[in-house]
């Protein structure tokens, strides 16, 4: 396999709150390669944005990366200097966010803003600009009249997919995604997903795709990993993770959607909530929601079982890692 | 083939509950101070439908399409531009919602409820959670205190919002959005409505607090005998909470019909591409292509054709020159309207 151009060791984030702080990210590692797309689902609160935020050194000013590495193609970006970061964030590690409306500036011509976006990084002249634009445009499926036009007067799907063009523009060896289809109608989002999807792996990038969609991850994903009170709980091959989940967290996540596929499953909803981050039990977190809990797991944070590509941190686990189930 | 004056019950049941005939309501839009208003949003254009007594009816569509819209007018929210809706309050005949005097009026504002979208938006963040229960009880004067009590919490134990007594004086920013949502949804019910209309309830939450609403929703129907219609943009939550469904498209009905079937063989082109493009959470399962050209335009002054023409695949000379394609009935209670589906 080749060297991963991604390598998150041992990060954990602290939020500075009123009543204390929190490790919003705990303790996570994982590695991504060129060409791979990594998911990462969870409930609201569960540390993906997070993560996400601390991977491109974006973190709330409450907020701080309390330790772990963030290596980018070797170069720990947890250690720069927020002007060294300057010359990756954007550039070598970009993001899509959720609200494409709040990523451009309304008072901007479209085109405008992604030549900026470009001329933040390099120099380039007036005439290479502009053809750089036009090939992003066509590129994320945009037409070309639409680059001297406003914000204002793009559809919400035309907006991702400018947003899409702009984190794209110098080519950056790593894509974030949070939650980039979640406001847009279904027709809409099927597009921007195959858009997407198609221009990483053509291109050989890497991409985290963050959403709470299971759906989604499954249709856009090579690994997926499960996150739970701020811990990357389960790490697995997205076919893998779906026909024999490790966690029972996974499983009950996995079994709470409904498809329109299939035959009509019986719902099943997780119950409970997740936990406040304030009061995490000394054991593990999802203890108090697990069915398959017994006493270590509230004595103790369960350690890692399995192996570096398909593994989950579990005292009790619904199948093994090797795929057999455990009854 | 006379298409504007057929009227199309979709289908025929013995004693609606609710009975939508040919409802219109367009917007004005652009004008101002001194400057006549000359283009309409035809958001709801010529829609019927019968929903029965006890039945769960769907309305799936894309944003813009006009659910909302219509969701609204069944509860007296807004007034149709023009056309009918008839609803049964209490055990008499059916009424013409805008005939209503002051005590049908009245009446019907207990009878039929609707739960919104946002819960963070929809309860007064000044008020505890039994001040929100407790006052339809109080508008409507039903009961006294003591039975008040008993009644918001005999609600609050259906919806789960336990323990009662610690729970009712909690506020909303004491709530998670699914516990937010179960104090619309015990504020919607307090007073036993018999039309219970629901805008979205769990699209606003996360996917676990979602799939547990949707369990309440569908506990609450069984118990409850009230007839739901349920407004939704995503057909997997429909495929769970409705017996059939009818599917929007800038302000008309394109399909209707039984939710199983219509998700196992959608015969109009739109109901096709929007439930393929659905992602489907099986990463070995390869969806069919979407077909389906352009977007989504918004229904100003729209051209007497069909309103599916600019984006359809399927589309004739038919579509263009003729009017929007009437609902025909296909076999199984399906009424599609399309000329060449």
């Amino acid at each position: 396999m080749s060297e991963p151009v991604l390598s998150v060791e041992h990060l954990t984030v602290q939020y500075r709150t009123r009543r204390g702080s929190v490790h919003a990210v705990n303790d996570v590692s994982f590695e991504l390669h060129p060409g791979e797309s990594l998911g990462l689902v969870g409930e609201s609160g569960c540390g993906k944005t997070t993560l996400a935020l601390a991977l491109m050194r974006i973190l709330p000013d409450n907020a701080a990366i309390l330790a772990g590495r963030i290596r980018l193609n070797g170069v720990d970006l947890a250690a720069l200097s927020e002007k060294e970061m300057q010359r990756y964030r954007g550039r070598r590690i970009s993001m899509v966010f959720q609200a494409a409306m709040n990523s451009l500036d309304p008072v901007y011509r479209v085109g405008d803003q992604i030549v900026e976006a470009i001329a933040a990084h390099e120099r380039v002249s007036p005439a290479e600009a502009e053809e750089r634009v036009k090939s992003l445009f066509s590129l994320v499926g945009l037409d070309e009249t639409l680059i001297p036009r406003y914000p204002h007067e793009y559809s919400g799907g035309m907006r991702q997919r400018a947003v899409i063009a702009m984190a794209l523009s110098s080519n950056p060896e790593v894509i974030i995604a949070d939650e980039p289809t979640t406001a847009l109608d279904v027709i809409v989002q099927d597009r921007i997903i195959k858009k997407l999807r198609g221009i990483q792996t053509e291109r050989e990038m890497a991409m985290i795709y963050i959403s709470h969609d299971v759906a989604v991850i499954a249709e856009v994903t090579d690994r997926v990993g499960v996150m739970y009170a701020g811990r990357l709980v389960e790490l697995a091959p997205t076919a893998e993770i779906f026909a024999n989940p490790i966690h029972p967290y996974t499983e009950a996540l996995l079994a709470s959607i409904p498809s329109v596929r299939g035959e009509k499953r019986p719902l099943r909803s997780l119950g409970g909530e997740p936990p406040d981050l304030m009061e995490i039990p000394p054991g593990c977190p999802f203890e108090p929601r697990c069915s398959r809990a017994s006493e270590i797991c509230v004595a103790e944070m369960p350690s890692r079982i399995g192996v570096e590509a398909r593994w989950a941190l579990c005292w009790n686990p619904v199948n093994t890692p090797s795929g057999s189930n455990v009854g | 083939m006379d298409t504007t004056r057929s009227v199309h019950y979709a289908p025929a049941v013995v004693a609606p509950a609710v009975r939508v005939d040919e409802v219109r309501k367009h917007f004005p839009v652009g004008g101002g101070f001194l400057r006549p208003t000359r283009s309409f949003i035809h958001a709801v254009d010529g829609v019927s439908f019968e929903v029965a007594a006890g039945e769960s009816f769907g309305l799936v569509g894309e944003s813009g399409c006009g659910k909302t819209t219509m969701a609204k007018m069944l509860v007296k929210l807004l007034e149709p531009t023009a056309g009918k809706i008839a609803m049964r309050l209490g055990d008499g005949p059916a009424h013409d919602l805008a005939g209503l005097g002051r005590a049908q009026t009245r009446l019907f504002r207990r009878s039929a409820q609707m739960i919104f979208q946002d819960p963070y938006e929809s309860l007064n963040p000044r008020r505890t959670v039994f001040d929100t229960i407790v006052e339809p009880l109080a508008v409507q004067r039903i009961g006294n205190l003591r039975e008040r009590e008993e009644r918001v919490g005999e609600m609050m134990a259906q919806v789960g919002l336990t323990p009662v007594r610690q729970m009712m004086v909690r506020y909303p920013h004491e709530l998670s959005g699914g516990q937010r949502q179960r104090v619309a949804i015990a504020r919607a019910l307090v007073l036993n409505p018999r039309l219970i209309v629901a805008d979205e309830p769990t699209s606003m939450l996360d996917v676990s607090m979602r799939t547990s609403i949707m369990e309440l929703m569908l506990g609450l129907r069984e118990r409850l005998e009230a007839t739901f219609i349920y407004i939704t943009h995503d057909m997997a939550v429909a495929r769970y909470m409705c017996d059939r469904i009818a599917v929007m498209y800038l302000g008309k009905l394109v399909e209707v019909g039984p939710t199983e079937d219509i998700l196992r063989d959608p015969v109009h082109p739109y109901t096709r591409a929007l439930i393929s493009a659905v992602p489907v959470p099986e990463p070995r399962l390869k969806r069919a292509a979407v077909l389906i050209k352009g977007g989504v335009a918004r229904p100003i002054d729209p051209l007497p054709r069909c309103r599916f023409y600019e984006r359809c695949l399927l589309a004739t000379e038919t579509c263009r020159l003729e009017d929007h394609p009437p609902l025909t009935e296909r076999d199984g209670g399906r009424f599609v309207s399309c000329y060449n589906a």
